[in-house]
């Protein structure tokens, strides 16, 4: 197995909001967005990802990289799917691993965010995979940690969640190659979306070639068009020549803002059923972050389907991963 | 010469109105402030003279009264001698919210910025919804001996939206304005019977204008900088709605009406429409929104949190536009002191607010510094402007009115350091701004209340 460490050193802009994901050499140190890592980066971590996959299929699943280094897991909002992950990639690095669920803890004792962190930072932690409700939440942890301690967003808000599109944008390299023939279509709730937003990002970085988003204008952020995506509001307008198909989970919750009238008229106008994903092209993927509403957003047909790979996703998602911790901590003095 | 700038202590007179009977040289000193460049823009005066203080008021400017006799003289030479500046809206947290700041604290952070009347709106705790209320502001604010700090009074009581305040008894008790803040009104109802019951007194109505729904939840302007990060946002209409309400119960009512914190282009220009057509509206905006705009919430900047949100840069321009124009004719601070723990969390939990008294003027001289406008329409803006709404015998050099006044030395060039902030509140985006001068002497009703030592001339 061949893990190679050299990280290419890429140029600070002072003024680059998201120079923080840095450290002063230009070593990744958090992974907070996509946004500033540009497409060296992000390859990188793709590759490192690949050569992690091999290690995801062997009997004996670990190798020893973050050995004597602690991970903290620390989820402020429920997950299933993303914190196994992260917890699985850094047992397979040899990390020790501690997962705090604070919805249930210090946060309902009235303690902030900052000292919740300190204190976990006390006992030596050297990484914080955190997921928060906040946008902006894990910049602000970075902000304040201890120049050893690495923060990986686990998402924030509706603002990131970088390690699902850069295994998204892996799943796609995997099954499509190249970026730039392709068209991207995201569908479903944007706005509330932090995988959507960090999806665009990572397929924009990328080069890909069009990345469309289709929904009701009540689900997309106002001026969408800037974060650089095609907009249309009906499926087959937009699923036309498409490569790749991401569906968005609905929360049920959205019926109640009035931003949907019913469930049913959202599965009629934007559910992926066989018939809609037949506007697409003949071989075109569908992904879907998880958890899916089936009925809602993607019927089970085309969820379980031959064009499916959701569940490749989450396989790679363990290799991503483990390919950003490595990377984030591999830049530290031993 | 000791660098220790000099502060007045709290003394025990109703420094709002010049002492009846006040004995010359014992409780009210007589000044003269010679040989400043004395800046009126009520008058438009811009001269080097003199100018006289006695009985907390301005007596003379150029000659001296023929039997005047001075206790200090002052030499200004090579100094600007402003009007004191009023601050249409700021908080100071007390009563209330000592652990962010006390009248005490803002008082004197606002005496050294050059600012001599403070307008507090009445979101304090107790609500300023009755005199008492307003009597303990000013017992504290005579304690403390720093600027004059006036009170909004509530539109409703305890802001409720439903009840109307004794908006009678409030102005009697010295309040300035009412206003129900970003209260909500329980419907257009209670809001036109209370516009025309303070009316009825002439009693200025305040209104900040914010539609609750269309605002609920939103912590950053609703554009492409929130979109990005993900910011639930706060749209334009949110402001423009809440504005065409008030507008139209003005048109029915006739009330007096200002709009504080306007943030958006389309406001703006709602203003300049209905005062085009005669309305007896006007309009104020906080100094940060003219310099500061979306962009600055990039990297989820918590200093940068605050409502109305920092919109759009075509916002900005059209806000800097009807400033220039006289559409704004009042700058305020919108003065939100905050502790270190209340900015120390995300971006949407951070508390919203800027402790802006000490860049009031600065920021409002960079106007004139960026060709926005001319240094005595600048002037207007944070003092004869806001005199002129709030009906003050202050804001001018001009005999008659009340000696608020200020020297500023406009060779002193600094930086802002938000740990020297005279404020409690260190919570600033513009730390690190580099800006011109600097005020050095500042007198509430002719006493001296703060003073820097300057080189002699």
């Amino acid at each position: 197995m061949a893990v190679v460490f050299v990280r290419p050193k890429l140029p600070k802009l002072a003024r680059d909001p998201w120079a923080i994901q840095f450290d002063s050499d230009g070593h990744l140190k958090h992974l907070l967005t996509i946004e500033g890592l540009g497409a060296e980066w992000v390859t990188r971590i793709l590759d490192t990802a690949e050569s992690f996959l091999s290690v995801t299929g062997r009997d004996v699943k670990k190798v020893p990289l973050l050995r004597g280094r602690t991970v903290v897991n620390l989820f402020f909002e429920s997950s299933t799917r993303t914190r196994t992950t992260f917890e699985l990639a850094a047992k397979r690095l040899s990390a020790d691993v501690l997962n705090l669920n604070i919805s249930t803890s210090a946060a309902t004792k009235g303690e902030s965010l900052l000292d919740t962190m300190r204190n976990i930072q006390a006992m030596q932690a050297d990484m914080f995979v955190i997921r928060h409700e906040q946008s902006g939440a894990a910049h602000f942890l970075a902000r304040h940690v201890e120049q050893h301690v690495s923060v990986l967003n686990a998402g924030d808000g509706w603002h990131a969640h970088p390690t699902q599109a850069l295994l998204d944008v892996f799943t796609i390299r995997k099954m499509k190659g190249e970026f730039a023939p392709l068209r991207v279509a995201i569908v479903g709730d944007i706005l509330h979306s932090r995988v959507a937003r960090s999806q665009i990002h990572a397929l924009n970085t990328l080069s890909t070639g069009e990345v469309r988003v289709i929904a009701p204008r009540t689900l997309l952020p106002a001026q969408v068009e800037k974060l650089g995506v095609r907009v249309f509001h009906d499926m087959r307008e937009g699923l036309k020549d498409v490569d790749v198909i991401i569906m968005l989970r609905l929360q049920r919750e959205r019926m109640e803002g009035a931003l949907l009238p019913t469930e049913d008229e959202f599965f009629r106008l934007y559910g992926l059923t066989p018939e809609k994903l037949a506007w697409a092209k003949p071989d075109a993927i569908v992904m879907h972050p998880g958890p899916a509403n089936r009925g809602v957003e993607i019927d089970s047909e085309v969820a379980d389907g031959p064009q499916s790979v959701i569940l490749q996703q989450v396989s790679n998602g363990i290799a991503v991963r483990m390919a950003v911790m490595s990377l984030c901590m591999g830049g530290r003095e031993e | 010469m000791s660098n220790t700038p000099y502060f007045a202590q709290g003394i025990d007179i109703d420094h709002l109105k010049p002492p009846e009977g006040c004995r010359p040289g014992i409780d009210c000193q007589r000044w003269v402030i010679r040989g400043a460049r004395v800046l009126d823009p009520a008058s438009q005066l811009d001269a080097v003279t003199d100018v006289f203080i006695d009985k907390a008021g301005i007596v003379a400017v150029g000659e001296a009264p023929s039997d005047f006799a001075c206790d200090n003289i002052m030499d200004a030479r090579g100094l600007w001698l402003i009007p004191g500046l009023i601050d249409s809206w700021a908080r100071l947290r007390e009563p209330g919210q000592e652990h962010k700041a006390t009248i005490a604290s803002e008082a004197r952070a606002a005496t050294a910025a050059g600012i001599t009347s403070v307008c507090i709106p009445p979101d304090t705790d107790p609500v300023i919804d009755t005199p008492a209320v307003v009597r303990l502001i000013k017992r504290r604010a005579q304690l403390a001996g720093g600027a004059r700090i006036l009170s909004i009074g509530a539109l409703t009581q305890d802001l409720d939206g439903k009840r109307l305040a004794e908006m009678a008894d409030l102005q009697e008790a010295g309040c300035v304005a009412v206003s129900n803040i970003l209260k909500p009104m329980a419907n257009l109802a209670v809001m036109r019977r209370a516009m025309e019951y303070a009316n009825t007194f002439d009693i200025l109505v305040i209104v900040q204008p914010q539609d609750r729904a269309l605002a609920h939840g939103g912590c950053a302007h609703e554009g492409a900088v929130a979109s990005r990060l993900g910011l639930p946002g706060i749209p334009v209409a949110a402001e423009t709605a809440a504005m065409a309400q008030i507008l139209a119960l003005v048109e029915e009512t006739g009330a007096r009406v200002h709009f504080a914190n306007l943030s958006t282009a389309r406001a703006a220009q709602m203003l300049e429409h209905a005062r085009f057509a005669g309305l007896p509206v006007s309009g104020g905006v906080s100094a940060h929104q003219l310099f500061l705009s979306e962009m600055d919430t990039d990297a989820f900047d918590a200093n940068c949190h605050v409502i109305p949100p920092l919109r759009s840069l075509r916002d900005r321009d059209a806000l800097l536009d009807a400033v220039a124009r006289g559409v704004i004719e009042v700058i305020h601070s919108d003065h939100q002191p905050h502790e270190g723990d209340a900015k120390a969390a995300p971006f949407p939990d951070a508390a919203p607010g800027i402790s802006a008294l000490e860049t009031l003027l600065p920021l409002t001289l960079r106007l004139v510094e960026n060709g926005t406008l001319n240094l005595q329409h600048a002037l207007h803006r944070v003092t004869s402007g806001p005199a002129q709404l709030l009906r003050l015998k202050a804001g001018g050099v001009a005999p008659g009115l009340r000696a608020d006044l200020c020297l500023y030395d406009p060779q002193a060039a600094w930086t802002l350091d938000e740990q020297q902030m005279l404020s409690r509140g260190k919570n600033t985006p513009f730390a690190g701004w580099d800006f011109s001068g600097k005020i050095t002497h500042t007198w509430v009703a002719g006493r001296l209340v703060y003073g820097q030592n300057i080189e002699p001339k």
